[in-house]
Parts: C-alpha cells; sequence; structure tokens
C-alpha cells in the first residue's frame, strides 16, 4: 500500500469543500459539510446509503447549488461555475448508475468526453486519442459498437473512457464497483492506483465496497445523515466508534 | 477512404444521377412535383437536426418555413430583390427566429416543448392577417416574378444538394456528436462539458433556417403566393411525419421522408375509398398509422436491421466483455 505523506501538506488543496450545506425541504442532505482533498492521492468519501455520497459529487459538479458553504477547486469556487463548465477546469466524474449515450458508439460516447480539448483540433487526432483512452482501461476491442447492450463492468470502462480523455486533474468515481465481480474489483483496484502513480491524477472515490476503500484510500472521509461523523487514515477511520455504530460493525470488521 | 464511406458517396452519386436525369424527362406537373420534394426534403432536413439528431421535438416547423416564405414574397413584391437573393436572406432571418424560439424553449423538455412549438405552428402563420394592409391578409401576395417549373426543380434540387453537404458537415464531427449527445443523456452530456444552452439553441436556429429556405422555395412553387393557409398546422404535422418516416437522427433517410410526404397525397387521391371529398385525408392518416407500425424506427432503422441481420449471419457475433 502506497504511503501518504501528511507530514507536510501542500499549500492549496486540489478540492475543498468548506462548510457546504443543501436542504431538499426537510431533509438535509449535507450538514455543514468540509473536507480538503490533496492533489495526487485517493480519497474515499463513504458512509450509509444516503449519507449525502452523491449529493457531495452532485454539488461538487455543479448539479446541485450549495444552499451555504463553497466548493474551491484549485484555490478557486466553481459557485459560479455552469454544470458544463466544470469538466473544463478539470475535474470529469462517473455517475453510479452508467450515464451513457446509448444508440452512439463506444468511441463516440468517448469523443463525447473530449468535447471541451477537441476544439480546433483534426478529427482524426480526436479519435486517435480516443482509442487510445479505450485501449487504456481495456475496452479497444468493443470500440466500433453501440454502447447501448453491452455488459455493465464494460459500461463502467466507457464512463472511465470518457472521464480520462478530458484530461482531468481530478475525476470523481461514484461507486465504480457496483455490479463488478470479485475480478473486476480486484482489477479496479489496481487501476484506480495507475491513475493515482502514472498519470497523477487525484481520486474522489465514492463506494459501498468497503474492502476497495480501505485497501486503496490515501485519505478516508466518513458522512452519515449529511454529517462528516469520520475523517482520517484509513487505519484510523476503521477503529472509530461513531463509523463502527453507523456501519453495525459488521462490514468494517470484515474489512480489517 | 473507409468502406462505409465509399458506399455512401456511391449511394449519393446514383441519387444525384437520378436527380439530374428526371430533370430532362419528367412533364411540366412533375417538375413542380419534384421541386416540392427537394423542399420537403430540405425542411426535413433541418428538423431532423433539431428533433432527430438533438432530440428536441418540433411541431412547429411550418411556422419557421412561413417566416422564411413571407421573407420572400415580401422582398420580392417591395423591393423586386431578386429571388435567389432572398434564399439567403431567409436563412438569416429564420436563423435569428429560431435562436429567439430556442432561448425560451430550453426551460421546456418534451411534450411540453411539442405543445409550444405547436402554438407557434397555429399562431404564427396568422399574423400575416394582422397586418394585412402589407401584407395581403388571407389572400396572401404574390412575388414580383414567380418562375417555370424547370427553374424550380433546378433551384430546388441545387439547394437541397448545398443543404444535404452543410448538414453532413455540422453533423458529422463535434457539433452533432454535442447535439446526439444530448439526444441521449442531457446529463451526461452537460457533465462531459456540452453547453446545453448553447447547443440546443443552436440546432433550434439551424434548423430553422433549413425550414426558412424551404419556405421560401415553397412560395414560389406555389406560384408565387405567400398566404397564411399554405403554412396551416397541417405542414408542420407532415414534416414531423416526413422526419419520423425518416428515421430520426439519419440523414440518408430524409429523402424518403421526402418521396413519401410529397407524394402520398398524390396516391391517396387516386383511391376511391369513401366517395367523400375528405376520402384522401383518410388514406394518408391510414398509411401514416400503418407506416408508424411497421416502421417504429424509420426507413434507417429498417436498413439498420438489415445490415446488422446481415452482418451476424456471416460472423459469428464474439460476445465481449
Amino acid at each position: 500500500m502506497p504511503e501518504s505523506d501528511d507530514r507536510v501538506p501542500p499549500a492549496v488543496p486540489l478540492l475543498s469543500l468548506q462548510a457546504a450545506s443543501l436542504r431538499f425541504g426537510g431533509i438535509v442532505a449535507l450538514d455543514e459539510v468540509s473536507f480538503d482533498v490533496q492533489p495526487h492521492t485517493i480519497f474515499g468519501l463513504i458512509g450509509p446509503n444516503g449519507a449525502g455520497k452523491t449529493t457531495a459529487f452532485n454539488v461538487i459538479t455543479r448539479l446541485y447549488r450549495v444552499d451555504s458553504g463553497d466548493v474551491l477547486f484549485d484555490g478557486r469556487s466553481l459557485l459560479h461555475t455552469p454544470p458544463s463548465g466544470v469538466v473544463r477546469h478539470g475535474i470529469a466524474r462517473t455517475f453510479q448508475n452508467v450515464e451513457l449515450f446509448p444508440t452512439m458508439t463506444v468511441l463516440e460516447n468517448t469523443l463525447v468526453g473530449a468535447h471541451t480539448v477537441s476544439r480546433f483540433k483534426r478529427e482524426g487526432a480526436m479519435r486517435a486519442k480516443a482509442a487510445e483512452v479505450l485501449d487504456y482501461v481495456g475496452i479497444a476491442s468493443v470500440a466500433k459498437r453501440p454502447a447501448a447492450g453491452l455488459p455493465f463492468g464494460t459500461l463502467k470502462r466507457i464512463e472511465l473512457a470518457r472521464a480520462l480523455v478530458s484530461e482531468p486533474r481530478l475525476v470523481l468515481l461514484d461507486e465504480p464497483a457496483g455490479g463488478l465481480n470479485h475480478e473486476e474489483v480486484e482489477a479496479l483496484a489496481t487501476f484506480i492506483q495507475r491513475l493515482r502513480d502514472d498519470l497523477k491524477i487525484t481520486v474522489l472515490l465514492v463506494e459501498h465496497h468497503m474492502n476497495l476503500v480501505m485497501r486503496i484510500s490515501d485519505h478516508v472521509h466518513v458522512l452519515n445523515f449529511g454529517r462528516t461523523i469520520a475523517s482520517g487514515p484509513p487505519a484510523d477511520v476503521q477503529r472509530d466508534p461513531q463509523v463502527i455504530e453507523a456501519y453495525l460493525g459488521g462490514e468494517l470488521e470484515a474489512a480489517s | 477512404m473507409s468502406r462505409g464511406l465509399v458506399t455512401r458517396l456511391g449511394v449519393i452519386a446514383v441519387a444525384a444521377g437520378i436527380v439530374i436525369v428526371l430533370g430532362f424527362r419528367l412533364s411540366d406537373y412533375h417538375l413542380g412535383l419534384g421541386a416540392r420534394i427537394a423542399i420537403y426534403f430540405i425542411a426535413i432536413l433541418g428538423l431532423n437536426i433539431l428533433t432527430g439528431y438533438t432530440g428536441q421535438i418540433s411541431i412547429g416547423h411550418g411556422a419557421f418555413m412561413a417566416i422564411g416564405g413571407y421573407t420572400t414574397a415580401l422582398m420580392s413584391y417591395y423591393h423586386h430583390t431578386d429571388l435567389l437573393l432572398t434564399l439567403p436572406l431567409a436563412l438569416a432571418v429564420c436563423f435569428v427566429c429560431g435562436l429567439a424560439v430556442g432561448i425560451p424553449a430550453l426551460r421546456l423538455s418534451g411534450v411540453y416543448l411539442a405543445l409550444a412549438t405547436f402554438a407557434l405552428a397555429v399562431s404564427i402563420p396568422q399574423l400575416p392577417l394582422k397586418w394585412s394592409k402589407w401584407t395581403g391578409g388571407s389572400n396572401g401576395i404574390r412575388t414580383f416574378t414567380s418562375p417555370g417549373n424547370n427553374w424550380l426543380y433546378r433551384v430546388c434540387w441545387i439547394c437541397a444538394g448545398i443543404a444535404f453537404v452543410a448538414a453532413w458537415l455540422l453533423l458529422r464531427g463535434r457539433t452533432g456528436r454535442a447535439f446526439r449527445s444530448i439526444r441521449d443523456s442531457e446529463l451526461a452530456a452537460a457533465s462531459s462539458g456540452v453547453s446545453l444552452p448553447i447547443y440546443k439553441t443552436l440546432a433550434f436556429g439551424v434548423s430553422a433556417a433549413f425550414a426558412g429556405v424551404a419556405g421560401s422555395l415553397f412560395v414560389l412553387v406555389t406560384n408565387g403566393y405567400a398566404q397564411p393557409n399554405e403554412f396551416g398546422v397541417l405542414l408542420s404535422l407532415q414534416l414531423l411525419i416526413g422526419a419520423a418516416v425518416a428515421g430520426l437522427g439519419s440523414l440518408y433517410g430524409t429523402i424518403v421522408g421526402a418521396l413519401f410526404i410529397g407524394l402520398l397525397p398524390q396516391i391517396s387521391t387516386s383511391v376511391p375509398l369513401i366517395g367523400s371529398g375528405h376520402g384522401q385525408d383518410v388514406v394518408f392518416g391510414l398509411i401514416v398509422i400503418l407506416v408508424m407500425i411497421l416502421l417504429p424506427n424509420g426507413v434507417a432503422g429498417l436498413l439498420g436491421a438489415i445490415d446488422s441481420r446481415f452482418k451476424s449471419a456471416i460472423k459469428s457475433d464474439p460476445t465481449t466483455s
């Protein structure tokens, strides 16, 4: 497991949520949630169902507006960026339930991800680049097939390719292990670590697969009912009594 | 060049050849009909960019045709502008009108957008009645000169060819993919950096510009008369039917859609069904219903299905994970 160097934190975290709050009617989805994601780390965001993890993603990607608080990326507020402008800053994401373009081919899906980096570029060069990314995520063989009808694991990889082709500095992965079998989860763990180590991409990971999160994350942040209940290195978080209570003990013990 | 591209260019060359040969062989009446088909082709092409590619339903394209048509008629009547020069003018006017409609339309989607555009189809063609002193009211207004069918056939099909190439250039790369991504998933499109307001409005503008040119030519084939009744709701519906028959999101099916709405009324007139004056409408409606049931994805969907069945027959489909 790679060691994160927490002794000398960089001056500016890549992503910073500052007391972000969001209410839906009477439900508090996020209650003054703050966390800092340091560059070139894997940051695990966990919590029971309905804890506000995906809400946090949607706040960062500007699909939801915070009622109060701020979201800083590289020291600058994102609150005036439209949803389509977020990726231009260098933030790409995947979706929990896979949001693809079903009638378009796998290659075309990937090319849409390159939308912000393909202006005034030659079509052929962009296709070559997209094909390269498809090769990197291991689905080059289905490049010309329509996305609809491909296996779920492949769809998840198309989303990854679409996110990576935009040359992001931060990727938000929303339950990338959901619906994958044991071997696929193993491959995914290696893959996410390669994103950090080889491509120098920072990863914000929402995941229910506790074993995966605890194994590859440099830092784990735990939400419950929209509030932060723990934050720190995986080993510390696993021992936190509040976290154990939130998860009723079961899953975390299995992971440790 | 890929094999697919060669096949497509071949199909286009054959189609262009047929159009040219017919131009020398057809009777005067049929030249007029051929010109109408070219006009439907341009309008359906435009509607397809908006509805087929970008996923924004419009039942109001007759309104944009009316704006284009009246642009030509008014310019020709009052300023004796060369008819050919009124075409780019109609294009520009309708592009701006399309943008103007597209911006408020951003707040609507699905059936609500369909209803709003339907309201356009109902209301815009009635506007000339309001200023009937200038527009001739329900009698309409006539262009200063009205060209013959031979001229019309040529001009309409040249415009259709230009429109096809323009649509193809627009849709083949980054912009076309942005349009289609919005149709497939607005959420994923926005997250990929595709600005929904910009591309949806652009699709409206371009689509309306195509309809505007079609409207100009439409006035010319109706002996130069621009009349409110010519651009009624039925025209808007016909265009949508044509686009559906063509297959939403298919450029090549457009010619079939244009032939369908251009020729079907001719054919259904000759079917003696009920003996009433509206028998042809019944036949037209029945055929439309049949086509919708039998070809839910249009002609393009049918060709695609045949193609994939053919391919899976010659090689077993490898299931990849």
